[in-house]
């Protein structure tokens, strides 16, 4: 108490030049000849050297380093790329839920006119929002435009596509889809009605499915990630063992030990990690063409879209991780086996 | 600096390393440590650097009971011990410089101190021009004065050496010797693991003798070896 009133009521000068005098001569006192100050400056440095240690010895082994760090990237590649993918497929699909409609086919005699008219009546339905004609002549040039059958249509003497009238309901729950088919199948003119909306739950089923398998799919890998690292760490342990015998007989602690190796195990996957981004774009690159071309056939304005940015940075810190908990099984594991002998 | 009151040390496998070996140690004394092999000299230098723990009796340093150390505070142990191997223990993936200054990176050192106390320690063993060598480039001599450099770097009040003088020829090993006598003479307690008599019999100092894990014999060297 009265130590810490003296420099308060002091000039703020004379308060800075006692302070550090009175916790150097404490730390004097107790310990061997490093001040507390020091010895967090030095614990500091040998981050540093840890770090800068462990790109060296990248950088040294450069091709067995390289493979260890391909492996990684191409483990993690896999499910990362599956899940733009996936990304993808549910962003297309986001908005086919809400276009749930029932396709209404005539019968090929009913008039333009007729038709025309059982749209408008249909619109006053319950459970219609709106309803969208497709002549027969419309239909034939989509479907020519669209399928590239043209040539082959071209050649047939009638058209052979019936007239349809497309209905939009306001509810997408299947019992009331199910009425409101059941309803309009029904109806005079009506040849068939074709509940589009079976093969979207269809695909979100097997969306889900995939997200499930991906999951799985990255819990294996990243298993694999941690053990290959365990393994590359554990030779790098095994061939730096006289150095580790050094260090410990000198007085060196398990984490100045252990240091350099989490921060190679951390390296190595960040690595990979950074590697598998590179992958997954130069992929989704490769792909971009055909994907946007199908995306296109299926009357799609969306385009394929790349990871997103966070992932850029994501995926390698995650890996990152796996890395560090590779270096720290390794080195909980095998560090312990060496101790100074003579 | 150091004492043994009553140590045993039995092996799992049933062998008695060292029965009942009792000394002290004062600082400033350099003492020999000698007996054949498997007479226990390892196993009472493994006890001071808590390589190993004694089965029976307590091992002090400094006024410490090294029973209630825990692993945690074996390093901060092994700093306040210099040891001197046979084989030098040094590593040849780096410099002589930064093979000395280890055990001061270890300590946290300050890195301008490190350079300032490595220099120190590498002219009191007459290396100073060597310290960007490679130590494979230099000689068995040169290697165990690089070793012993390394050793007293951070100024440890304990200095042990096992067989120091294994490998070098008696002008080499008189060299190593009076090193050792100056750390001595500057407080440092000084204990020597050697099986070469004759280097025991050219000094007088205090010997202690082990056979089959007993001490057999303190006391000063003269009468016991002499001629």
């Amino acid at each position: 108490m009265a130590a810490n009133k003296g420099p308060r009521n002091a000039t703020p000068i004379k308060a800075n030049r006692q302070k550090p005098e009175r916790v150097r001569r404490v730390a004097g006192a107790h310990s061997a000849r490093t001040s507390l100050q020091d010895r967090f400056r030095s614990w500091r440095q040998h981050h540093q050297d840890s770090f800068r240690d462990a790109l060296q010895r990248l950088n040294a082994a450069r091709a067995s380093s390289a493979m260890t760090i391909l492996v990684i990237a191409i483990a993690l590649a896999l499910p990362a790329g599956l899940a733009v993918l996936l990304d993808n497929a549910r962003a297309i699909t986001r908005g086919w839920d809400g276009n749930a409609h029932l396709s209404v086919f005539l019968d090929m005699n009913i008039s333009e006119q007729r038709q025309q008219q059982l749209a408008r009546d249909w619109q006053g339905l319950d459970n219609i929002t709106r309803t969208e004609v497709i002549t027969r002549e419309q239909a034939l040039a989509e479907f020519k435009a669209l399928s590239g059958f043209g040539e082959v249509l071209e050649a047939l003497p009638d058209n052979p596509l019936p007239p349809l009238i497309v209905v939009y309901p306001d509810e997408t729950d299947p019992v009331t889809l199910r009425a409101l088919e059941n309803r309009l199948a029904e109806a005079d003119g009506v040849d068939l009605v074709q509940l589009d909306v079976e093969w979207v739950r269809r695909l979100h089923a097997l969306i889900e499915l995939g997200e499930r398998l991906i999951s799985a799919l990255t819990l294996a890998l990243a298993a694999a990630v941690v053990l290959v690292v365990v393994n590359t760490i554990r030779l790098a342990i095994e061939s730096r063992r006289e150095e580790i015998v050094v260090v410990k007989i000198v007085g060196g602690t398990d984490g100045f030990v252990r240091r350099p190796f989490l921060y190679s195990g951390f390296c190595f996957g960040f690595a990979g990690g950074a590697t598998a981004v590179i992958l997954v774009q130069v992929a989704l690159w490769w792909l971009g063409g055909p994907i946007d071309e199908l995306l296109a056939l299926y009357n799609s304005d969306e385009s394929l879209t790349a990871m997103a940015a966070s992932s850029l940075i994501v995926l390698p810190v995650f890996s990152g991780i796996l890395g560090l908990l590779g270096a720290w099984l390794a080195v909980g594991r095998h560090l312990g086996d060496i101790e100074p002998n003579f | 600096m150091i004492q043994f009151d009553r140590v045993s040390k039995r092996y799992p496998n049933g062998k008695d390393a060292l029965s009942k070996v009792s000394f002290t140690l004062p600082a400033g004394q350099l003492t020999f440590l000698t007996g054949h092999s498997g007479a226990g000299k390892s196993t009472l230098l493994k006890l001071i650097m808590m390589l190993e723990r004694p089965t029976q009796g307590q091992v002090f340093i400094e006024g410490q009971n090294l029973n209630g150390f825990g692993n945690r505070h074996i390093p901060l142990l092994r700093r306040k011990i210099g040891m001197v191997h046979q084989n030098h223990q040094l590593l040849f993936d780096r410099t002589v410089f930064d093979n000395v200054a280890l055990p001061l990176i270890i300590a946290g050192y300050a890195r301008s101190d490190i350079g300032k106390r490595v220099r120190a320690a590498l002219d009191k063993v007459g290396l100073l021009d060597k310290e960007k060598l490679n130590p494979i480039m230099l000689s068995g001599g040169e290697q165990q004065r690089v070793g012993i450099a390394r050793a007293v770097v951070n100024k440890p009040p304990l200095l042990l050496a096992d067989e120091p003088t294994g490998n070098l020829d008696p002008a080499l090993s008189e060299e190593i010797m009076d090193l050792f006598k100056d750390f001595a003479r500057v407080g440092v307690a000084v204990l020597i693991a050697t099986h070469d008599l004759s280097l025991i019999a050219r000094y007088n100092h205090r010997l202690l003798t082990l056979r089959e894990g007993r001490l057999i014999h303190d006391g000063d060297e003269g009468g016991h070896h002499g001629s």
